[in-house]
């Protein structure tokens, strides 16, 4: 049951709540997307887990150990 | 009493999302998306096509929100030109805060979003694009020298270099060459318009070049800045973002160009106002041309270049 007929007004905010929220999923699936591209196009990455590996060092002096 | 009531006053002029669209100018971001695409296509690197959408995307919200703010702090003046009088604030559709608000927002968004997905050069480049767009052409320059428009014209010259700076990361002979075949083209581009829409600028007091200095020193400028534009267009031909068939659309259309702006030259106002300022027109006409081609070509160009097609090589 409705209380108040429908004012152009609640027409046009509808509108505009709707192109928002299309514009924030656009948003969100270019930084989805970008961030795939800038992860599996970049160069091969390891990070630090307590096992030494001689290769992620610069250098080639620097070993981390126990 | 309930409390939509509160705000009954405002009710007329909410604005729809499409007047925050027409705030942010669609059809001079089309031209911004173009030139930014081709600048970006044209450049001897290239990137990933996700990374190259999302830079043309930003580069484009970049220039939209210049776009806002020019309308913000122009209001006064656009509801006096008929050309201009619809425009979301001075048709009370927007709040002229809401424009400043959605300026300022959408200009920090696109720099740092542009710098996250391309480089800082492409950033630096959209944001010293904005500021000179909003402040040095809006602000300072439009109501204060008839040579608004030349200074002014060099931000809408930006967006291929920055597409440019997006693939390579830096600035190129080629980059400042399609820089400068826009710089050079929007004086006659827009005094052409102001010959045949003068009474307008008049209203609102902008000092246009035939306010202030009259049209027969309109019509000479019109004819050096052509002559000088031509070399430029033509000579970019023979760098590597050139070819034969760039050469060719350039060839053909500085002709035409130069045509334009002599017979332009040739007439006086009598003439002019006899034939409803036809020869005007129809060079601003080819004005809107001449540069879609120049770019096209270019980006013929580049996407022959796989095929072993494009270029002199």
């Amino acid at each position: 049951m409705s209380f108040r007929a429908t004012h152009e007004l609640h027409r046009r905010r509808a509108g505009r709540n709707i192109g928002l929220a299309l514009v924030l999923l656009a948003f969100i699936a270019i930084v989805f997307g970008l961030t795939v591209v800038k992860v599996t196009s970049g160069d091969p990455m390891q990070a630090f887990d307590h096992v030494s590996r001689p290769e992620m060092a610069t250098g080639g002096t620097a070993v981390q150990g126990d | 009493m309930t409390d939509a009531s509160i705000n009954t006053h405002t009710l007329e002029t909410e604005a729809s999302f499409g007047d925050y669209v027409a705030l942010l100018k669609p059809r001079v971001m089309s031209l911004v998306v173009f030139t930014a695409l081709v600048g970006l296509l044209a450049a001897p690197v290239g990137v990933h096509p996700m990374i190259g959408f999302a830079s043309i995307l930003f580069i484009a919200v970049g220039a939209g929100a210049s776009g806002a703010l020019n309308m913000w702090w122009d209001a006064d003046i656009d509801a006096v030109m008929k050309r201009t009088a619809k425009r979301p604030v001075p048709a009370g559709k927007v709040a002229p805060g809401e424009a400043l608000a959605v300026g300022v927002a959408l200009s920090g968004f696109a720099v740092v979003m542009l710098a996250l997905a391309s480089n800082l050069v492409a950033a630096g480049l959209l944001a010293f694009t904005i500021l000179f767009y909003a402040v040095v052409y809006t602000m300072w320059l439009k109501r204060w020298t008839p040579q608004n428009i030349v200074i002014g014209g060099a931000a809408g010259a930006f967006p291929p270099m920055i597409g440019w700076a997006v693939a390579t990361g830096g600035i190129g002979l080629e980059s400042v060459l399609m820089f400068l075949l826009i710089f050079m083209w929007t004086p006659p581009h827009f005094w052409a318009l102001a010959l045949f829409m003068n009474a307008d600028y008049e209203k609102a007091g902008v000092p246009m070049l035939t306010v202030t200095h009259g049209r027969r020193v309109t019509r000479n400028h019109i004819l050096a800045y052509t002559v000088l534009l031509a070399p430029l267009a033509v000579g970019t031909a023979f760098t590597s973002i050139g070819g034969p068939v760039y050469l060719a659309v350039s060839l053909v259309l500085n002709g035409l160009f130069l045509l334009g702006a002599w017979r332009i030259w040739r007439r006086d106002e009598d003439v002019s106002q006899a034939d409803k300022y036809k020869v005007e027109k129809s060079f601003f006409g080819l004005s809107l041309l001449y540069l879609f081609l120049h770019f096209g070509a270019i980006l013929l160009e580049a996407a022959l270049r796989p095929y072993g097609l494009g270029g002199w090589g």
